[in-house]
Formats: C-alpha cells, structure tokens, sequence
C-alpha cells in the first residue's frame, strides 16, 4: 500500500466527517435544493473527465472521453442552474405591500 | 511557485466553495448565495484544468473539449431553465445519471490507457468500483426518469424470483471484479459494464413510486461515491472531496426519508411496496358514513377560525392548485387568521420536494412547518386543511399495526378543532390504504378538484 493512497484515503474519511455533520444542519425545507446541489457538486467530474480526453491516445479513448465531457458538463450545469432557480423562490415573508400585482395562478 | 502546485491550489480553493456552499444551505437566506459560490468555484477548477499538464504534455484535445462542453451547456441550460417544478425529480434524476454515467466513463478510459502500465492491483480496483457504482447510478436514474417521467408504469414490476436473480446478477457483478483483478482482462471489463447496466435497471425496477424520494437521494450518493473511486484512480483530491460529500449527504438523505416513512431502508429498496393495492381496513369500511360538505360550509368554519394549518400533499400539484391555495392563505390572514403550512418530509417526489412547489407559488419560508413544529401548531389550530394529502395524515400509521404504513411518522391533522379534507374521491392514496381520519367525526369531506374547490373558496372568504 502506497503512501499516496493513505494519503487519498484520509482525505476521504475527514470529508465523510465533515460532509456529515454540514448535511445534517440542512433543515428538510432545504432538501431538494440540497440534493440537486450537491448533484451539481458531483458535476466535479467534469475535471476528470477532461483529463482523461486531454490525454486520450487512442480512438476509442477519444471518443468515450468526447462523451464523457458531454455527459458531465450536463450535469455539472444543469445542476447549478436548476439550483439557483430553485434558490431564487425562496423567500422571506415580504413587508405588507398592499394590492401588489398579481400574477394570478399559473 | 510551479504550476502544479498553484493548480492545486485552486483545486483547494474549490473543494473549499464547495463545503461553503452545502453549510449556506442551512438556512434558506444564505443558500443561493451559497450555490452560487460553488458555482464560481467549480468555474475556477474547470479552468485551472486547461492549464494541466499530464504524461508530461499539456492537454491535448483542447478543441474537443470545448466542443464537447459547448454541446453539454446547449443541451442543459434550456432544460434546467425552462422545465416545470413538478417534474423536478425526473429533472435530478437525468442529471445525476449522466454524473454517474461520466464517471463510470472516466474510470474506463483511464483503465484503457493506463492497462498497458502493468497498475497495481488497488488501482484496478479503484477503476472497477468506478465503472460498477457509476453504471449501476447511470441506468438506476434511467430506470427512475422512466418511472417518474411515467414513460413507464410507476408501480412496482415485479415478476417470480426476482430477488435471486437481482441477487445472481450482484454476486456475478463481484465475480467478475475479482476475476479482473487476477487476470487484468480488458475485455472483462466491458462484460462488468454490461452487468452493471443489467443491475441498475433490474435493481430500481421493483422500486415503486411511493418510495422513490428515497430511491433518488441514493442514486445521488451513488454518483458521489463513483466520482470519488475516479478521484481515487486519477488521483485528484479535488474530485474525492467532492464525490464524498455528496456520497455522505445522499446516504443521510436516504436515512432521513426512509425515517420519515417509518420503514428501514432494506424495507424500501426490496420489498416493492404498493405492488398489490389492497383495501386493508376494509371490514369496517361499509356502514361507516362520512360528513361532506360544500365550500360554503368550510366558509363558516373558517370565519370562526383564529388559527388555520394547510396540510399540502402531492395531489395539490398534481391539481396545479399552489397558486389558489396561496390566494386563498392570503385572504385568510387579510383577516387577521393566523395560516401556516404543514410539510410531511415525503410529502411530493422527492425529499423537500412539496417546500419548492410552495415556494414557487411565493409562499414565504416562514410560514412553511417542519413535522414536529406542525404537529405542536395542530394542538392550537382551529382547522386543519388537507389538500392533496393521504397517507401522511392517516391515523392508521400510529394506531394500527396491521397497517403498512404503520410506524410512518404522520402530521396529526385530528388534534385540530375541525378537519377540512378536499379530495377527488374516496380513492385511497399512494400507498393504497383507507384513511381513518376521512370517518373522523371532526371531519368534512370537499369532493372535487383541489384548484376548483379552492377556488370556490376564495371565492367564499372574500364574500364573507
């Protein structure tokens, strides 16, 4: 065993620890916004999968790394973007304006 | 300082946005600030990346890349932007399938190119346990998008032996991962690739819809945690940071949602729950009688009332009524009625999911309840309303052990002075089972289509 895996591994515990114990203090009013959150935090991929494209050797490397890419800028944007619109709606009891415009349902 | 050393720095800059954006999320005041900044981080590692050298060249394929993340950004912006909150389950779901998919993605290339370098052992199984995890979360939320997209039936598919061959299919998936790491065989790898698509389908199949929240937030784990395995194999802190704070939060999220369902999670995941609909409680049901009434009935309650509670469910925005129920919040409290919401933690497709709905309707935060807060409100509360609700308000969950929901947690609508049920018909919810409440004598049933009978009673409130 190699001492970078040690080294790999101790990152991951502590972050296990640490993730823990930030998501438990997530009030469940919050969790949809959490989960596609940190979907777009796993979008991380993104920076392995061009790595693996920029130092594809071989066709078929190239071409599973082209869709890697694809597939991981999906997700890491649509994450982010669909986070911050969900984001966006929530807010704080407004100070009584009276006959504000409505927007009717729909 | 060289330039390895200050693109790692970066990548330390972002795994640290990334912590700083989950701990915003603890309250909903500093939780868009918080995505944002993630966002900004996750930019900053994207870009460092360009400047990476690896096998000793920079990246080759940079046009590639750009093309390939062009393609990415066209497809994902418009659909994030423009697609409905009720289909925001279906939404994480795809997402978080094409992570899972570029992870298992990755870890088979790096195995294609590094297979000829004789790795050590540990390093192929790093990239194994990347291809199996990712694949099986890739056609998992597949499988899930069908389910919640309802391209396919929402019920559990079930067929005899099911849970051996699901079982077979697992054990074959190890097999073969212990026979890749003695033999090395790069063709092997792609038999596990296929397995493992194999495993994620057969694996959600018997997943009924009830219980997908659960079935979601572990996909996403899933996700976080093949992320890792890849981080593992490439060898960036970066990507494990990140893919484990995502594998922790989808398992606490998991463990939460099969709480709030009253059910262990093995419970969830293997026993098809709601696969066969059968009216449990039935003897008593004939000869019991329910109390309808009309909106203009749950008018007068309401004009008495100095503390109402809403109990929203999924059929609300199944209604489309978020809007006309906040109309009608409104009205109320112009009348100086204290209105709050009650939110069942599963109440909607998937964890939290009923507060956004809510939210986009301009509900402010405030007034939406945790179940615990609900609960001590319901003590005081005048009237409870329940709209598009079931299963979480029903009695049966407390005191029936025979029932399958028995030991769910529930919003306890009956400790308020008056129970006002709309409903479509006497059709049992979701998870097929009568509800007691329904028989309450404290109760009035509203037939009819939530966003009509709400409507009719705004209608109601202002007149009176």
């Amino acid at each position: 065993m190699s001492n970078v895996l040690l080294q790999y591994a101790t990152v991951l515990i502590l972050t296990a620890f640490v993730g823990t114990e930030i998501i438990a203090k997530v009030p469940s009013i919050l969790h949809t916004p959490l989960m596609s959150g940190s979907n777009a935090i796993h979008g991380v991929i993104l920076v392995g999968s061009m790595l693996i494209l920029g130092s594809a050797t071989t066709n078929l490397e190239e071409v599973l790394g082209f869709l890697a890419v694809i597939l991981a800028t999906l997700n890491v944007v649509g994450g982010f973007v669909v986070t911050d619109r969900m984001l966006e709606m929530f807010k704080p009891r407004q100070p009584k304006a009276p006959s504000k415009p409505d927007e009717g349902p729909q | 300082m060289s330039r390895e050393t200050l693109i790692d720095l970066l990548y330390l800059f972002s795994a640290t946005t990334f912590i700083v954006a989950l701990k915003g999320l603890g309250s909903p005041k500093r939780a868009r600030h918080g995505n944002l900044v993630a966002a900004f981080g996750m930019l900053v590692a994207i870009v460092a990346t360009f400047f990476k050298y690896v096998d000793g060249h920079p990246l080759h394929h940079v046009l590639l890349i750009l093309l390939a993340m062009f393609i990415g950004v066209i497809i994902a912006v418009p659909t994030a932007r423009f697609v409905q909150m009720t289909a925001m389950p279906q939404l994480v779901a795809i997402f978080n399938g094409v992570g899972g998919g570029a992870a298992s993605l990755v870890s088979i290339t790096e195995f294609v190119h590094i297979k000829s370098t004789n790795p050590a052992t540990y390093v192929i199984l790093e990239v194994l346990l990347g291809v199996l995890i990712g694949t099986v979360s890739f056609s998992g939320s597949a499988i899930a998008f069908a389910k919640l997209q309802e391209l396919m039936t929402g019920r559990p598919v079930t067929y005899p032996g099911q849970q051996i061959m699901n079982a077979l299919i697992g054990a074959a998936a190890l097999g073969l991962i212990v026979t890749i790491l003695v033999t090395g065989s790069s063709t092997l790898l792609w038999i596990l690739l296929a397995l493992a698509f194999v495993l994620g389908v057969a694996f959600v199949l018997p997943i009924g819809g009830a219980d997908v929240p659960v079935l979601i937030s572990l996909l996403n784990s899933f996700t976080g945690l093949a992320v890792a395995a890849s981080g593992f194999t490439l060898g960036s802190n970066l990507l494990i940071v990140a893919g484990t704070l995502v594998g922790a939060s989808g398992i606490l999220l998991t463990r939460l949602m099969s709480k709030a369902m009253g059910r262990s999670l093995s419970n969830v995941l293997f026993s098809a729950f709601g696969s066969n609909v059968t009216a449990t409680g039935g003897t008593a049901e004939d000869g019991r009688s329910v109390r309808s009434g009309t909106p203009e009935d749950v008018g007068v309650l309401l004009s008495f009332a100095s503390k109402v509670v809403i109990i929203p469910g999924y059929g609300l925005a199944v209604a489309q009524g978020q809007h006309v129920l906040r109309e009608l919040a409104e009205q109320l409290e112009a009348k100086g009625i204290d209105v709050k919401y009650a939110i069942h933690p599963v109440a909607g497709r998937m964890p939290g999911h009923m507060n956004v709905l809510l939210a986009e309707a301009n509900v402010p935060y405030e007034d939406l309840l945790e179940m615990d807060e609900a609960n001590s409100e319901l003590t005081t509360a005048d009237v409870a309303i329940v709209v598009g609700a079931n299963d979480t308000v029903n009695p049966a969950a407390t005191n029936d052990p025979s029932s399958p929901i028995y030991g769910m947690p529930i919003i306890h609508a009956d400790l308020a002075e008056n129970v006002v049920f709309l409903k479509r018909s006497m059709r049992p919810g979701f998870a097929g089972i009568d509800n007691e409440l329904l028989y309450n004598p404290k109760t009035i049933l509203v037939f009819g289509d939530a966003k009509d009978t709400l409507t009719k009673l705004v209608a109601v409130v202002k007149a009176s």
